[in-house]
C-alpha cells in the first residue's frame, strides 16, 4: 500500500514549510516535494504608495535579512531618480549588509543547523538545539551568539536600530558616519575574524562524520547564479549576474540585474505558494539554478579578501555541487564579512558628509539588486507620474532556490526513507537538507506567520498514514 | 477688557480672564490636556474630544478648547472616566483609518502616536476597518494621505484663517468624511493653492507631508503660527 509521510512543520528554518513524502506498495520513496505555505503579498499592499516609503516598507517583509531588502529596494528608488549615489553611500550600505550577512549565517549556522553538525543527525531530539550545543560545547554556542550580536551591533551603530533601521534611502543614506562609531566597530572585527576562522577549522574537523549526507546531499545538480564584480570577487552590493553549470562551465556572464525579465521568469507549481524562477533560455526545469554561499563561492575566482581565500582554498577541494557545503561557505563568508567592513572603514572618504543625492523621479520603473545571506534579490518597481508605485516584482533569494529544495527533498528522501516506518533521524535529514539551503520562506513569499515544519506519509488512496509536525 | 474670575482646576486655585478657555488656563498653570484638533493661532472647534474635562453640577463631559472660564468654576482635567473615553477616542482614530507608525514617514514624529503613547493605549480593542483610501501625490511638493488623516480640520483652518487661500474643506458626511482640495479637485490641479505648505506644518499626523521623504524623515514646525498671530495683532 502506498503512503504519504508528512513533516510539519519543518523546524529550524525562518517561515513556514511543509514536506510530503508519497511511498509505493513496496514502501520506498516515490515522490517529495517541499511545500511553501504561507501568503503575504508585499508585492500587491505597495500598490499605490509613495516610493520613498518602499525600503522601510520592504524591509518589513523579514526581521532577519530586513537590510538586504533594504539595499535591493533602495538601489530601485535610486534607479527611480536616476541618480547616482555618492560613493561614501554605497560603501556604507555595503559595510551595514556585510554586517547583516555575517549576523544572519551566524543565527543560520549556529543556531539552526549546529545542533544537527555537532550532535548528529541521530541525536536525541530533546537535546538538538542550541541548549543542547550551550551544554556539549559552550564555546561554539558562544560564538554563535557572539558573531550574531557583532552583527546586529554593527548594523546599531550605522542604523540607529538593529532591525528595520530606516538609515538607507532613496538616493543614499540619511546620516554620514562618524569617526566614534567607526573606531567602534572597527575594534569589534578582529574578535569576529578569529572566531570565524576558529568555527572554520572546528567544522573542517568534523566534516568527515557527514561522509554519507555530503554525499547524499549531492545527488542534485544545477546551475549556480549570483553577482560578480569586475576583479572575478565575492561581490554583495553591486556587480553584474554570472550564471554557471554543474560542471564549471559559465552559461551567461555580465547579465544586468536591470534586464533580469530578459532571462529570468517564474514557474507556479501547485503544491507550494512559492515561485520558482529559472534561467529562461533553458527552460524548465532544466534551467532552475542555486544561489547563496555556495552558488556565490562556486562562482568567483576569489574572495577578495586575504583569511577568507585561504579558507577558499580548502573549499575548492570539496564537492561543489552538495548543499551540505552551503555550510562552509557560510562560515567562509562570516569571515569574509568581517574582512571586508575592515577593508571598507578603512576607505578615506568613508567618513565624508555626502552620503544621499537628492532627485525627484526622472525614471519610471527601477531595478534594484543585492546579495542578500541566502542569495541574490531583485527589487523592481514602477511608479506613475506622480512618484506612487504602480506595480512591484520582488524575486527572493529562497525562491532561487525553490525548486533546488524541492528536488533535494525528494533526493535525501529517496536516499534514507526505506519504509513507512518513520525514524527521526531519517525526518531529520529531510530537513537538514533544506536547512543548508538556510531558506527564508516568510522573505520569498512575502508572507505572514511563523517558520515551522510538517512531514506527511500520504497513502496511494490519498489518506494521511503517518504525519509529524512540529 | 475682560473681568478677571478664579476658579479651580484639579483642585488648585487658578485665575484668568474670563474669555479664555479652560485649556489656555490649564496649560499656563502646567496643567497637561491632550488636544488634537486644537492648534495655537487657529479658531477651536471642539472636534478631536481629547480635550474632554469634568465641571463640577454639569453632567456631561465639556471640550476643555471650547469652554471659557467663569468665576467659582470646578474643574477636574484628570480622572478615570476622562481616561477611559480619552483612550477610547486614540483607538477609535485608529481603527477608523490606516495608521501603521513603523512604516510612515512621520514615525517618532506625529502627535497621534505621542498622545497614543502617553495616554498608556497600548493595544487596541476593536476591530481595525481597515478602509480603502487613496494617496493624492498630484502636488509639485506636498503629498495628501488619506490613510493617516485623523479629519482634524487643522489644514481646513490654517488653509482659510491663515493664509486666506481656502483651498482645503471638507466632502462627505460621517465615516465618508474626507478633507478635499478646491472642488474635490487633485491637490495638484487645485489652483488656489499657494503652496504655502502651512497645511503641511500643521497636520498632527503624516496625512500632509512634503514630497520625497522616507519613513520617520517627516518632521513639523508649527512655531510660525503664534508668530504670524503676533504680528497681526501688532498690526491692528
Amino acid at each position: 500500500m502506498t503512503q504519504q509521510i508528512l513533516i510539519d512543520p519543518v523546524t529550524r528554518i525562518e517561515g513556514h514549510a511543509k514536506i510530503t513524502i508519497q511511498l509505493n506498495d513496496a514502501g520506498d520513496v516515490e515522490d517529495a516535494h517541499f511545500h511553501v505555505t504561507q501568503l503575504r503579498g508585499f508585492e500587491k499592499f505597495c500598490e499605490g504608495r509613495p516610493f520613498h516609503e518602499m525600503p522601510s516598507l520592504m524591509a518589513r517583509i523579514c526581521g532577519i535579512c530586513p537590510v538586504s531588502h533594504l539595499v535591493a529596494s533602495a538601489k530601485a528608488c535610486d534607479a527611480l531618480l536616476a541618480v547616482t549615489i555618492p560613493p561614501t553611500a554605497a560603501n556604507l550600505r555595503r559595510v551595514l549588509n556585510l554586517a547583516q550577512i555575517a549576523q544572519s549565517h551566524a543565527l543560520s549556522f549556529f543556531y539552526l543547523s549546529s545542533p544537527d553538525l555537532l550532535l548528529g543527525m541521530d541525536a536525541d531530539i530533546e537535546k538538538r538545539n542550541l541548549f543542547g550545543v550551550a551544554q556539549m560545547q559552550p564555546q561554539l554556542a558562544r560564538d554563535g551568539v557572539r558573531l550574531r550580536q557583532m552583527g546586529q551591533q554593527i548594523i546599531e551603530l550605522l542604523g540607529g536600530k538593529r532591525i528595520h533601521p530606516a538609515w538607507v534611502v532613496p538616493g543614499g543614506v540619511s546620516e554620514p558616519l562618524s569617526s566614534e562609531k567607526r573606531d567602534r566597530i572597527l575594534a569589534m572585527l578582529p574578535e569576529g575574524i578569529e572566531i570565524s576562522a576558529r568555527t572554520l577549522d572546528w567544522f573542517k574537523s568534523v566534516m568527515e562524520n557527514y561522509a554519507d549526507e555530503i554525499l547524499a546531499f549531492s545527488s542534485l545538480k544545477t546551475m549556480f547564479l549570483g553577482l560578480t564584480n569586475e576583479h572575478d570577487e565575492l561581490e554583495m552590493y553591486d556587480g553584474l549576474l554570472r550564471i554557471m553549470d554543474a560542471d564549471g562551465r559559465i552559461v551567461a556572464d555580465g547579465l544586468n540585474p536591470d534586464d533580469y525579465e530578459q532571462f529570468i521568469t517564474e514557474k507556479v507549481e501547485p503544491w507550494t505558494y512559492l515561485k520558482s524562477p529559472f534561467y529562461k533560455p533553458l527552460g524548465y526545469p532544466a534551467g532552475i539554478y542555486r544561489v547563496g554561499p555556495l552558488a556565490r563561492l562556486n562562482l568567483v575566482k576569489s574572495c577578495g579578501t586575504p583569511r577568507a581565500d585561504e579558507a577558499l582554498g580548502y573549499f575548492r577541494t570539496l564537492d561543489s555541487q552538495s548543499s551540505f557545503h552551503y555550510h562552509y561557505a557560510r562560515l567562509i563568508e562570516i569571515l569574509y564579512c568581517f574582512e571586508k567592513i575592515d577593508e571598507l572603514l578603512h576607505t578615506p572618504d568613508i567618513l565624508s558628509d555626502r552620503v544621499r543625492a537628492h532627485a525627484e523621479p526622472n525614471s519610471e520603473q527601477g531595478v534594484g539588486t543585492s546579495e542578500a545571506p541566502r542569495g541574490t534579490l531583485l527589487h523592481h518597481y514602477q511608479i506613475d507620474q506622480n512618484g506612487l508605485i504602480t506595480r512591484a516584482n520582488l524575486i527572493i533569494a529562497t525562491g532561487h532556490n525553490n525548486y533546488a529544495m524541492d528536488r533535494s527533498v525528494m533526493q535525501v528522501a529517496k536516499r534514507y526513507v526505506k519504509s513507512a516506518h518513520l525514524t527521526e533521524g531519517m525526518l531529520n535529514r529531510v530537513e537538514a537538507v533544506i536547512r543548508t539551503f538556510d531558506p527564508c520562506l516568510s522573505c520569498s513569499t512575502h508572507a505572514v506567520g511563523q517558520m515551522a515544519l510538517q512531514i506527511q506519509l500520504i497513502a496511494p488512496d490519498g489518506g494521511v498514514i503517518e504525519e509529524v509536525k512540529r | 477688557m475682560s473681568r478677571v474670575v478664579t476658579l479651580k482646576i484639579n483642585d488648585q486655585d487658578v485665575s484668568g480672564r474670563e474669555d479664555e478657555t479652560i485649556l489656555e488656563l490649564a496649560r499656563e498653570n502646567g496643567i497637561f490636556v491632550p488636544t488634537l484638533c486644537h492648534l495655537e493661532g487657529l479658531s477651536d472647534i471642539g472636534a478631536c474630544r481629547l480635550c474632554l474635562i469634568e465641571i463640577k453640577g454639569v453632567p456631561k463631559l465639556m471640550p476643555a478648547c471650547v469652554v471659557r472660564a467663569q468665576e467659582g468654576m470646578e474643574v477636574y482635567t484628570e480622572s478615570e472616566r476622562l481616561k477611559k473615553y480619552r483612550r477610547m477616542v486614540i483607538e477609535l482614530l485608529f481603527v477608523e483609518g490606516n495608521h501603521v507608525c513603523s512604516v510612515c514617514v512621520s514615525n517618532g514624529h506625529c502627535e497621534l502616536q505621542y498622545l497614543a503613547q502617553k495616554l498608556g493605549v497600548d493595544h487596541i480593542r476593536l476591530e481595525y476597518r481597515s478602509p480603502k483610501r487613496e494617496v493624492d501625490a498630484s502636488h509639485e511638493r506636498f503629498v495628501l494621505d488619506h490613510n493617516r488623516c485623523i479629519l482634524c480640520t487643522r489644514c481646513v483652518r490654517v488653509c482659510g484663517e491663515v493664509e486666506g487661500a481656502h483651498t482645503w474643506d471638507l466632502l462627505g458626511r460621517g465615516i465618508q468624511s474626507r478633507v478635499i482640495t478646491d472642488l474635490n479637485q487633485p491637490w495638484g490641479d487645485a489652483e488656489s493653492c499657494t503652496s504655502c505648505g502651512k497645511c503641511v506644518q500643521v497636520c498632527p499626523t503624516g496625512a500632509l507631508t512634503a514630497k520625497g521623504k522616507a519613513v520617520g524623515e517627516m518632521t513639523k514646525h508649527q512655531g510660525f503660527l503664534t508668530t504670524l498671530a503676533l504680528m497681526r495683532e501688532n498690526d491692528r
